[in-house]
């Protein structure tokens, strides 16, 4: 169980947001992190520097928290092999979809694209499927 | 400074905000996603108002923008122009779910967990990064 957490939520949800707004405003580009990995991988790598410097702060911001934060923890649901299902899944998933949580869910939305608000609902809808079979289904 | 080094700092910079966010919220941790997709068992909302906080910013800063010619740092934006819906738009967010289910971790909070330096982290980015690979490769 976790807790709800609305403060730090709103909070980290309005810096991502901030993120995304920087990123367009100053270079053009999309805050869509299945995108930006996409781009750097053959046959069709382009533009790797700024990819690269986005992914490096991003990582960087990660470390940064994680320094200032004693009692930071992130605990993983399951032993490896399903962390590598979940990974190649994920991976394949996003770059066929054309998007993730970042790319469709906040980027598209906030343009207003068709595209992300299917892609959205049908990712929702089918990661709370997965959830309820696992959680529910296969263990209960 | 050429434009091309701003653009690297002007990423970098985004990037560092993007991943304080991820960590900041929480959705750096599977747990608390997974109990956010979890409606029937014990529903942690958090994940909605990370992407609510996020909207909120983004929704009229992008309409903003979107009327500009260009943004500052280049000649032009980069966006996606498609609007149709397909198969693999939808096939694709089908298979992210159930991974995304599976783990909890989406691309974002993936690499920021990379930060723990645990070993089912790295095999999880590697796997993702190995399938985003293959689906690239579908042409």
């Amino acid at each position: 169980m976790t807790e709800f957490t609305p403060i730090s939520g709103l909070a980290g949800g309005l810096m991502i947001g901030l993120a995304a707004v920087l990123l367009l405003g100053l270079n053009g580009r999309i805050a869509g992190i299945s995108g930006i990995i996409g781009g750097l991988l053959p046959p069709r790598a382009t533009a790797p520097a700024w990819r690269l410097s986005f992914l490096a702060g991003l990582f960087l911001g990660a470390l940064a928290f994680a320094a200032l934060n004693a009692q930071w923890q992130v605990e993983l649901p399951l032993a490896w092999p399903w962390m590598i299902l979940a990974g190649l899944l994920v991976g394949f998933g996003t770059r066929l979809g054309s998007g993730c949580t970042s790319g469709h869910g906040v980027c598209g939305i906030a343009r207003l694209s068709p595209r992300s608000f299917v892609a959205t609902g049908v990712f929702m809808l089918s990661a709370a499927l997965t959830v309820f079979v696992i959680r529910h289904g296969i263990s209960s | 400074m050429t434009a091309a080094h701003k653009r690297n700092g002007a990423a970098l910079l985004a990037g560092l905000l993007f991943g304080m966010g991820l960590s900041v919220s929480g959705m750096i941790r599977p747990a608390k996603v997974l109990n956010f997709l979890d409606v029937t068992g014990d529903w942690d909302p958090t994940l909605a108002l990370v992407m609510g906080g996020a909207l909120l910013v983004c929704l009229p800063a992008f309409r903003w923008l979107m009327k500009r010619s260009a943004p500052v740092l280049d000649s032009r934006f980069h966006l996606p122009e498609r609007r149709d819906i397909d198969f693999r738009l939808v096939a694709g967010a089908i298979l992210f779910g159930i991974g995304w289910g599976i783990g909890g971790f989406c691309p974002g909070p993936a690499l920021a967990a990379l930060v723990t330096g645990t070993g089912p982290v790295f095999a999880f980015v590697a796997a993702m990064l190995a399938g985003s690979w293959l689906a690239g490769r579908l042409g």
